[in-house]
């Protein structure tokens, strides 16, 4: 069995589910199914799941919208809307999507929505979406207030505000908008199956501690969080892809292989990387290329934390069900402190020993690109590691310039080579 | 056969070229206006700075002959303006031919094509004229580009001659605009050896040289026929990667320029470059390595081409910039530095009353407000700062830079080299000879002279 087979193996995996998932919601209005959209950073998706609803992510299909370069069209329509030029590009390409005729990424219509579940309440931007996708569809929104860790750490104060919230306002919406009760055991079993899956998933995160690293924990792994951050996690089907991924990366450390990339193998890794912020998505295979041509390996990124940061030790926990919940949508990586962030990419610095440290600065997120020069100040005196700054946008394709991202990495990539030539 | 290191930044606006020798000292400079033809920018600038290494290795040779001696340096310097002088005809010639053809190539009637003739002849009799005045030991260039010197005296002469022929000044204009593009595409380069016979003929026709005609002769030739081995060539600036370099042959340009101004000020440890389309703010170590950096995104409000667009709406020369700022007694607070809107803002405040040197003070700080912006977020300024790039040569920049720097960060020493313009093609150069590689090949002229967007290209005479 060869590399590319067993690679495929996961993908084909990965794009049966959307492929099924993303058919069913075309079909919710003939099947009566109930359609919840709800956002990727604290998602209740075990919750929904035990209601049977099916879940909507918009920002998932802008920035699957920016890869496919649709995005600036849509972003164009949400500006004739009066939308500013300011504002989150998600929100935006999601608006103009919407007004288009809210295509998904499958090509098929996606269902308007009977409930938008805002369970995160850190990225001030979804309340202010979802205020605006009810005005455009009219249906209600359930909104879970989440406290920031401002020290750092999860109360019990916090926790129990937010495990009341779910039980006393979330659990009753969706009741009403199902027309089910809960059932308690059912939402055990699924908590009991994400938990498995984010073993696995959390054992190709680590993986790339090995050198070279079988996996690239940015650009590919942006594909790996698909299932776990989105409609399936709690399925046996995303058991069995995260299964079947850490089979892959078991073969390649075996054979002592690096990642697939579309330029191919990148077994020569001259870099390894610690990356935060997201990606561009608008030119994510550009973006993706000028580091794989510097044989560069990203071996931990913060963005494929967004959500869940298991490899810090979090598993939904089907003991403790609401509370589980809650501690997951309070330890949402951008609702962290920056101290504690600092300490998060410190950390996989050390662990996976990187090179040098990455911030891709989001122009129109706020929420992870607010104090970032300053902690990528505090990670180069604590680690000693170089770090560099670019700055691009989500799906915007106005705010990427090829020429000047290409410059600035270069000059990092030959500044870190210049480093070690000198010590 | 001398060895050489060669390094050339190609910025937006300006090629640099820069010779090493063997022991990293500075051999020769060369510059020209970048022209949207990067491979021929690159072609030329090394030319010049082969024919200035040419000129330096002459000036020592003369230095040392016992015979001349101490008349080496006026000897040098009217050879040099000679020589200038002998391209700046040949060009001119060139440009005659180009604006005759493209008068051909516009089916003019008869009558008109005779009176256009006629005209171009006046006019670039006339220039021929003006260049024996211009150049002459001792004078100063307006500009380092033919271009710039070409086009004021081709306007001038054009404006006079419209009064004496019926021939229309915007006749005489468009065919300028069309054949200096076609001249800017040819190379020269062949007839550098002419152009040293043409100087060495006038110097020695000068009395003080006169006696010694036979061994400057001598000397003019054996510089003349010298070939340079180059040892390696490296890369750098905006259009590195439009050129044929093999991939260890380029470098970016903000290590260049870090690496650059510790070799022209080893103390450095934040370099400002400001050029045509980038600020850089870089933090280096003792050793030059960049430990840092900080680069202008997307945006080019501030940089060099800016003041360009201010200069243009001001209908003067960039040069005149810095001066006309120097004078204010009030400056103006601005705030905003986009290129976009430079236009539309200078107009308000000129609506407003407000003095042209005052809003250009304040455009001139509000470049160096960005600026410090941009230091800041590369980790601040340590002594010593090196300030480079185009924009160094301004003034106003420079001192508003300096109040700031020592407002926010403390007195300091600041350096500013006559010759910062050349701080990332002499970091280039540096790489090309530091290169643990070892030595790499040559940059293939022949492969220049395939590009379809090189024009006419000469074979390189090294």
């Amino acid at each position: 069995m060869n590399a590319e087979v067993q690679k495929e193996e996961s993908m084909v995996l990965q794009k049966k589910m959307i492929g099924e998932h993303f058919e069913t919601l075309s079909k919710a209005g003939e099947s009566g199914r109930k359609v919840v959209y709800t956002f990727v950073p604290g998602n209740l998706n075990e919750l929904i799941l035990a209601f049977d609803l099916l879940p909507v992510h918009p920002e998932v299909n802008a920035l699957q919208s920016g890869m496919r370069k649709l995005s600036g069209d849509y972003i164009q329509e949400a500006e004739k809307q009066g939308h500013s030029e300011d504002v989150c590009t998600y929100v935006k390409c999601d608006i103009g999507m919407l007004k288009k005729g809210n295509i998904g990424p499958t090509g098929e219509k996606l269902p308007p929505p009977d409930l938008l579940l805002l369970s995160y309440t850190g990225c001030f931007t979804f309340m202010k979406w979802f205020e605006l996708l009810k005005q455009e569809s009219g249906c209600p929104v359930v909104m879970l207030q989440v406290p920031y860790q401002a020290e750092g750490k999860i109360t019990p104060s916090q926790r129990e505000f937010v495990a009341r919230q779910l039980r006393d306002v979330v659990v009753p919406a969706l009741e009403q908008v199902s027309g089910k009760k809960l059932d308690e055991d059912r939402l055990k079993e699924l908590l009991a199956s994400s938990a498995r899956a984010e073993d696995d998933l959390v054992y190709v995160w680590e993986s790339a501690k090995h050198k070279p690293s079988p996996i690239d924990a940015y650009f590919v792994g942006v594909y790996y969080i698909g299932p776990i951050f989105t409609a399936f996690r709690g399925l046996p089907s995303c058991e069995a892809y995260y299964r079947e991924l850490r089979r892959e990366v078991d073969f390649r450390i075996a054979h002592g292989m690096g990642p697939t990339t579309p330029e191919g193998e990148l077994r020569q890794q001259k870099y390894r990387i610690v990356v935060e912020g997201p990606p561009n998505w608008t030119s994510f295979r550009d973006f993706w290329k000028i580091f794989h041509d510097e044989g560069v390996v990203m071996v931990a990124s913060t963005y494929t934390k967004v959500g869940g940061l298991y490899e810090q030790g979090f598993r939904h926990d089907p003991a403790r069900p609401f509370e589980t919940l809650a501690e997951y949508c309070l330890g949402c990586y951008t609702n962290r402190n920056l101290p504690a962030r600092v300490d998060i990419i410190a950390k996989y610095v050390e662990e996976y020993e990187a090179d040098g440290i990455l911030f891709n600065s989001i122009k129109s997120c706020n929420s992870f690109s607010a104090g970032q020069l300053m902690m990528l100040r505090e990670l180069e005196k604590r680690t000693g590691k170089a770090g560099a700054f670019i700055e691009s946008d989500l799906v915007d394709p106005r705010y990427f310039s090829a020429a000047n991202i290409k410059n600035r990495l270069e000059s990092y990539f030959q500044m870190l080579e210049a480093k070690r030539q000198a010590a | 056969m001398d060895c050489c290191y060669i390094g050339i930044d190609l910025g937006s606006t300006t090629t640099k070229a820069v010779f090493l020798d063997e022991h990293e000292r500075i051999m020769g400079r060369g510059i020209t206006n970048s022209r949207s033809n990067y491979a021929l920018a690159c072609q030329v600038a090394r030319e010049e700075a082969e024919i200035n290494a040419r000129f330096g290795l002459l000036r020592k040779k003369l230095e040392a002959s016992h015979h001349i001696g101490v008349l080496a340096e006026p000897l040098m310097a009217v050879l040099a303006c000679n020589y200038a002088l002998a391209q700046h005809l040949e060009q001119l010639k060139a440009l005659h031919a180009e604006c005759q053809d493209v008068a051909r190539a516009h089916s003019l009637p008869e009558a008109e094509l005779a009176s256009v003739g006629l005209a171009l002849d006046r006019i670039f009799a006339a220039l021929a004229t003006q260049a024996e005045l211009d150049f002459h030991p001792g004078s100063t260039a307006a500009s380092d580009f033919f271009r710039d010197l070409a086009t004021s005296q081709y306007l001038k002469q054009a404006t006079a001659v419209t009064r004496e022929l019926p021939v229309s000044f915007d006749r005489l204009v468009g065919l300028f605009d069309a054949a200096i593009i076609r001249v800017e595409n040819h190379s020269f380069a062949g007839l550098y050896r002419e152009y040293l016979e043409f100087a060495t003929a006038r110097a020695t026709a000068d009395a003080r040289f006169a006696p010694f005609a036979a061994e400057i002769a001598a000397a003019v030739k054996e510089t003349a026929e010298l070939r340079f081995n180059v040892l390696n060539i490296v890369g750098t600036g905006y259009g590195r990667l439009t050129l044929p370099f093999a991939r260890e042959q380029i470098r970016s340009e903000i290590l260049c320029h870090g690496l650059g101004a510790h070799y022209m000020f080893p103390d450095t440890r934040t370099v400002l470059d400001i050029g045509g389309q980038d600020t850089k703010a870089i933090q280096v170590d003792g050793d030059g390595i960049v430990t840092g950096f900080q680069m202008n995104d997307r945006c080019a409000a501030g940089c060099g081409r800016y003041l360009g667009y201010i200069a243009d709406e001001m209908s003067i020369g960039v040069h005149e910039l810095g001066p006309l700022a120097l004078q204010s007694k009030k400056p103006v607070k601005i705030n905003s530095t986009c290129t976009v809107f430079a236009g539309a803002e200078l107009r308000e405040l000129m609506s407003l009353g407000e003095k042209r040197e005052d809003i250009l003070a304040g455009l001139h700080r509000a470049i160096v407000l960005r600026a410090m912006s941009l230091l800041a977020r590369s980790g601040g300024v340590d002594s010593e700062f090196t300030f480079t790039g185009g924009v160094a040569r301004n003034q106003a920049v420079t001192s508003s830079l300096e109040k700031l720097v020592f407002e926010n960060y403390g007195k300091m020493k600041i350096n500013i080299s006559a010759d910062s313009i050349f701080t990332g093609a002499v970091g280039a150069a540096l790489f090309a000879k530091r290169d643990p590689k070892g030595v790499m090949a040559d940059l293939e002229v022949s492969q220049l002279a395939k590009n379809p967007d090189c024009g006419i290209a000469a074979t390189c005479s090294a």
